[in-house]
C-alpha cells in the first residue's frame, strides 16, 4: 500500500482547488497549496528517483530543504530547471516534472546493475578502480550512468533581479522565535525585516516580510544574500542579524534504510498536519528521542496506521507511552530497527529486541535519529559550534559581531548512529550521493581521518542538500571508526548557497548586454554610416571597412596600401588623454615616464615608457607638453583607466606634489589623418595655423581652428607616415569626420580600421605592449636601454633594472622575424633553441600588402645580437623557417615621417 | 562583504572601494641594495589579526587612505588619511 490523502485535516490544502500536473509523463491532480512533493503522496507515487551513483530506487524522504531523494528536472515552458527538490516546488496548474538520473526509465533502470556491482563502486573508486588502461575507456561509461539532472540545453529564459535592502534587523526565520523577535524589535521602533522559506506567515505590524525567501548566505558587517522564489536575488545590508532557523531531523543507519517508504518521522508529521497525507497504512517509527513519538501520535490522531513505535531508549516519560498505547501502537523499548525489506519499496523491517530479532510488516517507517540545530548560517557568519552531549549535536557558541542565534533548545537524543549487524553497504549515510556506512569505514582505513577529507573522498555531503542531514551523522561514524572522543570531530565547513541556486540568479541582471555596459564612440553613427564591422575590445571600434563583398583580412591590407600611397582616416577617440597640470608636473612625471618630460619643450611630444617597480613595461605612449606647468598624455586605449589610477595612486600615497590629474579622454574624439596626402586633406579646411613641417614638425602638438571648429591636432604617428591626430569636443565627432571625409575626396581618403591599423604598425616594428611584451619585458629588452643610462634620477621601476636578471645576456628581447618563404608566421609560434626547447616566440604577425610578404614581431633570447640569423619557429606540428631581423621592415630611415 | 568608512564619504559598500595592498610600506631609495629593494617588491606582512592596508574609494571621491582589519573577523578597527602614522 502506498500513500493517499487522508479525508480531512490539512491546514496549508484548498480542498475545493484541484490542480493538474504530470510527474515522468503520467498526469496526477493534487491540491491547491501542495508542494510537489506532497501531491506526488497523496497520489501514492513512492518511487520518485534513482541515486547517483548506484541507480538504488528512492522515495520522498524529507518534506523542506532538506530532502536529499526527491531531486527533478523541472520542465517549464522552454527552461528546463535540474536538480529541483520537489519538497520545495509549489505546485502549479500544468506542472511538468520528470525523475533525473534514470534511464531509459524510472522504473525499468539499466544501471540499476550498478547497485549489484556496488563493491566496485566503493569510496574513492574513480581513482582506483578506472585506472587501468586508461581512464578515459571508462569515462563516457561513467558519465552517462552517474549524474543528476540534464544541463538545459537553451539559453535560460528566467529574468531575474537584484534589490538592495537595509534594515536595522534581519530575522532570519519564521518560526515562534523569529516571529517573537521581529514584532519586539518593531516594537521597539526598528526597521524589522523578516524572511522565511516558507509561505502563509502571520503579518506583524511594523514588520516587513519576505515569503518563500531563502537566505543563501551570511558575510561580514551584515552582508545578507537571499533568494525569493529564486527569482530575485536580495542583497540585504542589517546592522543586527537574528538567526532563527530552528532545527534539521537525521536519520540512523541500518540496512536498506534507503527503501522508498522509509522517511524522516517529523517529515511524516508535517505530510499529516499541514497537506492531509498519509505516507501509507501500516507504519513503523523508529525513534531516540521524545519528537519521534510526537510525530507518530500526531499522525496515529489523524487517522494514519501507526502500527509500532522502536525507541533506541529503554523507557520514555510516561505520558508520551500513554498516549501512543491509546493509539493501539506497539511499544518496543531498548530496540532497534536493523534492517528494512522490500523490493522498489520497504514491505517489513527487522527488529532486534533485548529478547532477540523479530520482523514486522509495514508499507511506511518514520526515522528520526535526533535533531540538529539548523546552523548552517551561524557557521558562515564566522560563528563557532560546541558538542552537546545530551543532544548529540553541535550546537551554537560564542560570539559573532552582530548576529545573535536564536534556535531551539537541544533536543535529548540517545547516541544511535549505525544499527550493527546489517549489510553495511547498504547504510547510507548519504543517499543522494550514495555514501554509505562502508564507505565512511573504508575513508578511515585508507587514514582519511578528518572530515574535510572525508567529504572529499567519499562526497559526503556533496550533493545539492550539502549534508543537512548526512554531515552529522557522517562525523559521529568517523570519530566512531576511528576511536576519537564522540564530538571532537564536527561536522564538515557549510558554504554558501544555503539552498540550490541558479547561476543566473546570483548574476540577476547582469546578463547579456547588461553585464558590461558597451562603450561606443562618438562617431558611432558615422562608422555605422560607412559601412564598419565593429569589434568590441573594450570599446566598439570599426575592425574594417569592407567594400563589395571583402571579408575582414582583404580591406585590412586595401586599407593598409591605400594610408601608404594615399591618405586614410582612422577613429583614434579611445586614446587615452590625461591632463597634467600644476607647478610640480614635470617633476612629478620625470618619476613616472622612462624619458625626462621635464627637458620636453612647450609645444613638443615624446614617446615615453611607463614601467612597474618591478621594471615590467606597464604602457607606452607619447605624452605631449602643452605649456610649462601642463601635460596632455596619451596612454594606450587599453591602460587609459589604469594609466589614471595609476598617477592618483602615487601623487596621494608616494609622492604627495603640486599636481592635479584630470583624465578627459571621452571629452574628445580623435581624428587621425595619416598618408602622403594628409597635410593636404587638413590644408582644405582652413587651419589657423601652419601646417608646413619647419613651423609644425613631427612631434608637436598645436591648438587653433579647423574648418572652423576649435581643435588640438598632435603630429604623431603610429602608422609610420605623415599623420595628424586631430581632437575635437566629442559631440563636434561626426561634422569633423564630414568634413575630413569631403577634404580628403580628391585625394582618395579612405577610412581604415584597428586590422589596417595592425598592419601599419608592425610593418613599422611599432609594439603593442601586452602583445609585443610580456610581464618579463623592460626596456632594455625593445631596446630602450640607452634613454635609461642617460637618466640620472629616480622613476618607477629603475631600480629593478639593475637587478643581475635584468642585466643576464640571455634575456629575451624584440626583433623582427623574417619567413624565409614570404609566408605569414604564426602568432604564439615558438623560435626552437639549440636545447629543442624553447628560445622565444611570435607575438606579432601579418601580411604587408606594401612588401608584398609577411612581416612579424617576435621576443626571441638574445633576439639582438643574433641579427640575420635562421630560425626554426615550430607551432601546432609545423615548421617554419625565419630569418632574425630589425624590428622595422618598411622605411628603416623614417623619412616619410619627414615630409 | 565589509562596509568601509570613505575618509571624505562616509560609510559605504566595499563593492566601491579597491583594495591597494599593505600601508606603510617605504620605497628605498635609487642605490639601496638588492635586499631591500626585493623585501619592498615582495615581502608583506600576513597577520592573523591586525592588519594595516590601503584602500581607494575607486567608485566614490578617489581618495586614498589606510584602514586596519582584522584578518580572521573583517572587523575595521580604524580609518585614518594617507600620510599619517599607524595608530
Amino acid at each position: 500500500m502506498t500513500g493517499y490523502r487522508l479525508s480531512h485535516g490539512g491546514g496549508r490544502i484548498d480542498r475545493g482547488q484541484s490542480i493538474d500536473f504530470s510527474f515522468n509523463g503520467k498526469r496526477y491532480a493534487g491540491l491547491a497549496g501542495d508542494t510537489l512533493a506532497s501531491a506526488l503522496l497523496a497520489n501514492g507515487v513512492q518511487l520518485v528517483g534513482r541515486s547517483f551513483k548506484l541507480h538504488r530506487p528512492r522515495g520522498i524522504m524529507g518534506v523542506g530543504c532538506e530532502e536529499t531523494n526527491a531531486l527533478v528536472q523541472l520542465e517549464h515552458g522552454l527552461s528546463s530547471i535540474p536538480n529541483v527538490q520537489a519538497t520545495m516546488i509549489a505546485l502549479e496548474e500544468g506542472l511538468v516534472a520528470q525523475s533525473i538520473n534514470a534511464w531509459p526509465s524510472l522504473t525499468w533502470d539499466i544501471a540499476g546493475v550498478n547497485d549489484r556491482l556496488r563493491g566496485l563502486f566503493s569510496a574513492g573508486f574513480y581513482y582506483k578502480t578506472f585506472m587501468w588502461p586508461d581512464w578515459h575507456w571508462f569515462e563516457w561509461l561513467i558519465r552517462r550512468a552517474a549524474g543528476l539532472g540534464k544541463v538545459p540545453v537553451v539559453p535560460d529564459p528566467q529574468r531575474y533581479e537584484a534589490r538592495h535592502v537595509e534594515c536595522d534587523l534581519l530575522v532570519i526565520g519564521g518560526g515562534r522565535r523569529g516571529l517573537a523577535a521581529a514584532a519586539q524589535a518593531a516594537r521597539d521602533g526598528k526597521s524589522v525585516l523578516l524572511v522565511d522559506l516558507d509561505q502563509g506567515l502571520p503579518s506583524l505590524e511594523g514588520v516587513r516580510t519576505f515569503e518563500k525567501t531563502a537566505a543563501l548566505g551570511v558575510w561580514d558587517h551584515g552582508f545578507v544574500l537571499a533568494a525569493s522564489e529564486g527569482r530575485v536575488l536580495h542583497r540585504i545590508r542589517a546592522e543586527q542579524i537574528i538567526l532563527a532557523t530552528g532545527k534539521q531531523e537525521r536519520g540512523i543507519a541500518f540496512a536498506n534504510n534507503d527503501l522508498p517508504g522509509i522517511m524522516l518521522a517529523g517529515a511524516i508529521g508535517r505530510y499529516v498536519a499541514d497537506y492531509a497525507v498519509a505516507p501509507g497504512r501500516s507504519g513503523i517509527f523508529f525513534v531516540n528521542n521524545d519528537l519521534g513519538w510526537r510525530s507518530a501520535i500526531e499522525a496515529a490522531q489523524c487517522g494514519v496506521g501507526v502500527r509500532a513505535i522502536v525507541d533506541a531508549r529503554p523507557q520514555v516519560l510516561p505520558e508520551l507511552a500513554d498516549r501512543a498505547r491509546a493509539h493501539g501502537i506497539d511499544l518496543f523499548f531498548s530496540s532497534l530497527v536493523r534492517s528494512a525489506h522490500g523490493r522498489g519499496r520497504v514491505t517489513g523491517v527487522t527488529i532486534e529486541k533485548p529478547d532477540g530479532l523479530s520482523r514486522l510488516a509495514c508499507d511506511f517507517v518514520g526515522v528520526s535519529g535526533g535533531w540538529n540545530p539548523a546552523s548552517q548560517l551561524w557557521t558562515m557568519a564566522g560563528g563557532q559550534t560546541k558538542f552537546n552531549e545530551r543532544s548529540q549535536s553541535f550546537q551554537p557558541d560564542g560570539l559573532v559581531a552582530n548576529v545573535e542565534w536564536a534556535g531551539p533548545e537541544p533536543i535529548e537524543a540517545e547516541p544511535i548512529w549505525t544499527v550493527h549487524g546489517g549489510d553495511e553497504k547498504t547504510m547510507f549515510v548519504d543517499f543522494q550521493t550514495d555514501v554509505t556506512v562502508a564507505d565512511i569505514k573504508l575513508a578511515a582505513r585508507e587514514n582519511y581521518r578528518s572530515v574535510e577529507h572525508l567529504k572529499r573522498y567519499t562526497v559526503l555531503g556533496m550533493g545539492v542538500d550539502q549534508g543537512k542531514l548526512s554531515s552529522v551523522p557522517g562525523a559521529m561514524i568517523l570519530a566512531e571508526t576511528i576511536g576519537a572522543e564522540p564530538g571532537t570531530l564536527s561536522a564538515s565547513k557549510v558554504r554558501p548557497p544555503f539552498v540550490p541556486t541558479a547561476f543566473g540568479l546570483i548574476g540577476a541582471d547582469l546578463r547579456g548586454e547588461r553585464f558590461r555596459p558597451r562603450r561606443y564612440l562618438p562617431a558611432h553613427e558615422w562608422h555605422v554610416r560607412e559601412g564598419a564591422v565593429f569589434e568590441d575590445i573594450g570599446w566598439e571600434r570599426p575592425a574594417a571597412y569592407p567594400v563589395g563583398g571583402e571579408d575582414i583580412q582583404a580591406a585590412a591590407e586595401r586599407e593598409a596600401a591605400a594610408v601608404r600611397s594615399g591618405v586614410g582616416l582612422l577613429d583614434g577617440s579611445p586614446l587615452g588623454k590625461i591632463l597634467v597640470a600644476g607647478p610640480e608636473a614635470a617633476a612629478f612625471l620625470d618619476r613616472v615616464y622612462v624619458g625626462t618630460p621635464s627637458t620636453l619643450k612647450p609645444g613638443r611630444i615624446r614617446y615615453g615608457l611607463v614601467l612597474n617597480e618591478n621594471g615590467t613595461i606597464l604602457d607606452d605612449g607619447v605624452y605631449a607638453r602643452l605649456q610649462d606647468g601642463s601635460f596632455l598624455l596619451s596612454p594606450s586605449s587599453a591602460f587609459a583607466d589604469r594609466m589614471v589610477r595609476l598617477l592618483e595612486d602615487l601623487l596621494q600615497c608616494e609622492w604627495p606634489m603640486d599636481v592635479v590629474v584630470q583624465d578627459v579622454t571621452e571629452q574628445y574624439a580623435v581624428w587621425t589623418v595619416a598618408g602622403p596626402n594628409a597635410r593636404n586633406v587638413l590644408e582644405a579646411l582652413q587651419p589657423s595655423f601652419d601646417l608646413s613641417s619647419e613651423r609644425f614638425p613631427h612631434l608637436s602638438v598645436r591648438e587653433g581652428q579647423l574648418d572652423g571648429s576649435e581643435v588640438r591636432i598632435q603630429r604623431v604617428s603610429f602608422s609610420g607616415e605623415l599623420s595628424y591626430e586631430i581632437q575635437v569636443p566629442a559631440g563636434q565627432a561626426v561634422q569633423m569626420g564630414d568634413a575630413l571625409m569631403a577634404a580628403g575626396k580628391p585625394y582618395g581618403l579612405v577610412p581604415y580600421g584597428i586590422e589596417a591599423l595592425e598592419i601599419l604598425r608592425i610593418e613599422k616594428g611599432y609594439i603593442h605592449v601586452g602583445t609585443d611584451t610580456d610581464s618579463e619585458t623592460q626596456p632594455g629588452d625593445i631596446g630602450f636601454g640607452g634613454a635609461i643610462a642617460k637618466k640620472q634620477s629616480d622613476f618607477l621601476g629603475r631600480r629593478a633594472l639593475t637587478r643581475r636578471s635584468s642585466l643576464s645576456p640571455y634575456r629575451k628581447q624584440l626583433v623582427g622575424l623574417t619567413s624565409l618563404c614570404g609566408g605569414i608566421l604564426p602568432v604564439g609560434g615558438h623560435v626552437r633553441a639549440p636545447s629543442g626547447q624553447s628560445g622565444g616566440f611570435v607575438t606579432s604577425s601579418q601580411f604587408s600588402p606594401v612588401l608584398g610578404r609577411g612581416v612579424a614581431l617576435g621576443l626571441v633570447e638574445q633576439g639582438q645580437r643574433r641579427l640575420g640569423e635562421i630560425v626554426e619557429i615550430v607551432s601546432l606540428g609545423r615548421s617554419w623557417q625565419a630569418r632574425i631581423s630589425e624590428t622595422v621592415a618598411y622605411d628603416r630611415e623614417g623619412g616619410r615621417l619627414d615630409i | 562583504m565589509m562596509r568601509i568608512a570613505c575618509p571624505n564619504c562616509g560609510l559605504r559598500d566595499e563593492r566601491e572601494f579597491a583594495y591597494g595592498g599593505e600601508a606603510h610600506i617605504d620605497r628605498p631609495e635609487l642605490d639601496c641594495d638588492d635586499q631591500a629593494w626585493e623585501e619592498y617588491l615582495f615581502l608583506r606582512a600576513n597577520p592573523k589579526g591586525e592588519h594595516a592596508e590601503r584602500w581607494v574609494h575607486v567608485h566614490g571621491c578617489g581618495v586614498w587612505f589606510n584602514l586596519i582589519r582584522h584578518t580572521e573577523t573583517h572587523e575595521v578597527v580604524a580609518v585614518y588619511v594617507m600620510g599619517v602614522a599607524r595608530p
